[in-house]
C-alpha cells in the first residue's frame, strides 16, 4: 500500500497508519490511500496530479488553492485532505465541459481578467461559486465574494469585469454560448 | 508547508470525542472548522499528537433562539450560516455586524463560531461579541456540562479554560434586557488581515434607558479587552452625547495597545474611542427616528 504522500515527503514508515479515502473529484470517485496530515490542496496536485489547483501563500491567505467542496468555496491548503471522504471536490478541471469552456473561463479570456495567472483557477472557482447562487451579481458582491483571493497583478478591474462577463453569459438564454455555437 | 504526524480520529458521538481526549491527556486537539488551527500546525506553532475532527458530530451545527431570546450557536455552525442568518439579522445586531468583517468569504465558509471562541486570539472578533453581549460557552466533558462566562474563558493569548477533556458545544447568547442594540467596527488594512483595532458594542435598552451595556475590545492588547468601565457609564441612563462621548474615552484608556507595523499606540487608541463613539451614537440616532 502506497501513500500518496509518499511523492510529496519521505516515505512513511511502516508504522504511520494511512487511510482509505472515496472523493469524488470533479464528478468522478477517486480513492486513496494517505496519511492523516495530507492537505487536500496536495492530494489534489500530487496525488491526482490535478495541477490546476494552485498552493500560493499557505497560510490561508491568497486563495490561490480554492475549490468547490460540496459547492462551497474552500481553501484547500487549509483542510486536511481526509476530511473530504465522502465528499464532493470540484477543481478548476472540472469547469469546462465536453462542448466548451465555461463561461466564467471565456470571461477570464475575454476581458483579460488574468496577467500571471497564479491566483486564476482560485479566482474562477470562488466566481463561480458566487454565480451558482446569485446569477446576477452587482460589482459590488463580485468583489465582496473575492475578497479572499489574492491577485498581485491584475489590480482587478478585469477580474471584476470578467466575472460579470460570465453573470449576462450565463443570465440572458438568447445568450448562451451553445445557442450562439448552434446557429 | 505540511503539518506534523498526528493520530486522527473522527468520532460519531461526543462521548466517543470526549473518551478520546481523556485518552490524549492534554496532547489531543479538537479539529472544527481549522482556518486557525491547520495554518499552525503548517507553521508548527502547534504539534498536538492527536487531532479528534468534531466535524461529523451530529447535532451541534445549530443556530436557534430559544422562546425567551436565548441565542444558541452550535460548535459547529459556520461564521457563513450566521452571516446569512435571518435569525441573527433580526435579533441580534452585534453579531450581525461582525459577520460579513470575519477573516475573509472563503475562510468563512468553513471557520466556526465556536471555534474561533475557544482559539482565544486576541485579534478574534467573536470572542469580543461574545464577551460585549455577557455570553457564554457551554463545554461537556466525562462529568458533564457547564458553562462559562465568556468573560471568564479566556484566559491569556491563545489560551481558554477548557479542561484537555472538555469540548466547547454551544455559545449561548442571554436574552436582551429590552431591546438589543449594538455594533461592531474593525479597521484592518485589508479583508481578511489582522486587525488594527475593532470594538464590539452591545446594548439594551428599555424605552430610552440602557439597561445593560457591554463593550469589548481587538487587536489592543495581550486579549480581548473587556472595557467594563466604559460599559457601565452607560448603565441606567438614556443614551446622550455627553454619556456617549465619557463611554468613548474609558474604552480608549481601558485599551492597552502596543506600537506596530499597523500603527502606534496612540492611533490605536483613537480608532477605539472613535469606533466606541461611532456606534453608540448611531443607535442614539436610530433610537431617536424610532420615537
Amino acid at each position: 500500500m502506497t501513500s500518496l504522500f509518499n511523492e510529496v515527503a519521505p516515505p512513511a514508515s511502516d508504522d504511520v497508519p494511512t487511510r482509505r479515502v472515496t472523493i469524488t473529484v470533479n464528478g468522478e470517485p477517486r480513492t486513496a490511500d494517505i496519511e492523516p496530515r495530507l492537505l487536500l490542496a496536495h492530494l489534489l496536485r500530487q496525488g491526482l496530479k490535478l495541477t490546476g489547483t494552485h498552493t500560493g501563500c499557505d497560510t490561508t491567505n491568497c486563495g490561490a488553492c480554492t475549490v468547490l467542496f460540496d459547492g462551497r468555496p474552500v481553501k484547500s491548503c487549509t483542510m486536511l485532505a481526509v476530511q473530504a471522504d465522502g465528499h464532493e471536490v470540484t477543481t478548476v478541471e472540472g469547469l469546462a465541459s465536453p462542448s466548451g469552456l465555461h463561461p466564467v473561463q471565456e470571461g477570464f479570456k475575454d476581458e483579460h481578467g488574468l496577467q500571471c495567472g497564479f491566483c486564476t483557477p482560485g479566482m474562477m472557482m470562488a466566481a463561480k461559486a458566487l454565480l451558482d447562487e446569485n446569477p446576477s451579481p452587482t460589482e459590488d458582491d463580485v468583489r465582496w465574494a473575492l475578497a479572499g483571493n489574492l491577485c498581485r497583478c491584475t489590480g482587478y478591474q478585469n477580474i471584476v469585469k470578467a466575472v460579470l462577463w460570465a453573470a449576462e453569459r450565463l443570465g440572458g438564454p438568447d445568450t448562451e454560448p451553445e445557442t450562439e455555437e448552434a446557429s | 508547508m505540511y503539518p506534523p504526524r498526528f493520530r486522527y480520529e473522527a468520532p460519531r458521538s461526543l462521548r466517543e470525542a470526549i473518551t478520546l481526549l481523556q485518552e490524549g491527556g492534554g496532547e489531543a486537539k479538537i479539529l472544527a472548522g481549522g482556518q486557525s488551527l491547520i495554518p499552525m500546525l503548517k507553521l508548527r506553532f502547534a504539534s498536538p499528537g492527536m487531532l479528534v475532527d468534531i466535524n461529523n458530530l451530529p447535532g451541534l451545527d445549530h443556530l436557534t433562539r430559544d422562546g425567551d431570546g436565548t441565542i444558541r450557536i452550535g460548535a459547529l455552525c459556520r461564521h457563513e450560516h450566521i452571516e446569512r442568518s435571518e435569525l441573527i439579522t433580526e435579533h441580534q445586531p452585534t453579531i450581525a455586524a461582525a459577520a460579513p468583517l470575519v477573516a475573509d468569504p472563503i475562510v468563512r465558509t468553513r471557520g466556526t463560531f465556536v471555534g474561533s471562541v475557544c482559539h482565544a486570539d486576541p485579534q478574534g472578533d467573536w470572542a469580543a461579541c461574545m464577551i460585549a453581549l455577557d455570553g457564554a460557552i457551554v463545554a461537556e466533558g466525562p462529568g458533564g456540562r457547564r458553562s462559562i462566562a465568556a468573560r471568564d474563558f479566556v484566559t491569556g493569548p491563545f489560551q481558554n479554560v477548557l479542561a484537555s477533556d472538555e469540548i466547547a458545544v454551544e455559545a449561548v447568547i442571554p436574552p436582551p434586557q429590552g431591546e438589543a442594540r449594538g455594533g461592531y467596527l474593525k479597521l484592518e488594512r485589508r479583508i481578511g488581515d489582522f486587525a488594527t483595532a475593532a470594538v464590539a458594542v452591545a446594548v439594551d435598552l428599555r424605552g430610552d434607558q440602557v439597561t445593560r451595556a457591554g463593550i469589548a475590545l481587538v487587536g489592543v492588547g495581550g486579549t480581548t479587552i473587556d472595557a467594563r468601565d466604559a460599559a457601565d457609564a452607560l448603565v441606567g441612563s438614556p443614551l446622550s452625547s455627553d454619556a456617549i462621548e465619557r463611554a468613548a474615552e474609558l474604552a480608549a484608556e481601558a485599551a492597552q495597545p502596543r506600537s506596530d507595523h499597523r500603527g502606534s499606540a496612540s492611533y490605536k487608541r483613537h480608532i477605539v474611542r472613535t469606533f466606541t463613539s461611532r456606534i453608540l451614537t448611531q443607535i442614539d440616532r436610530s433610537t431617536q427616528k424610532a420615537a
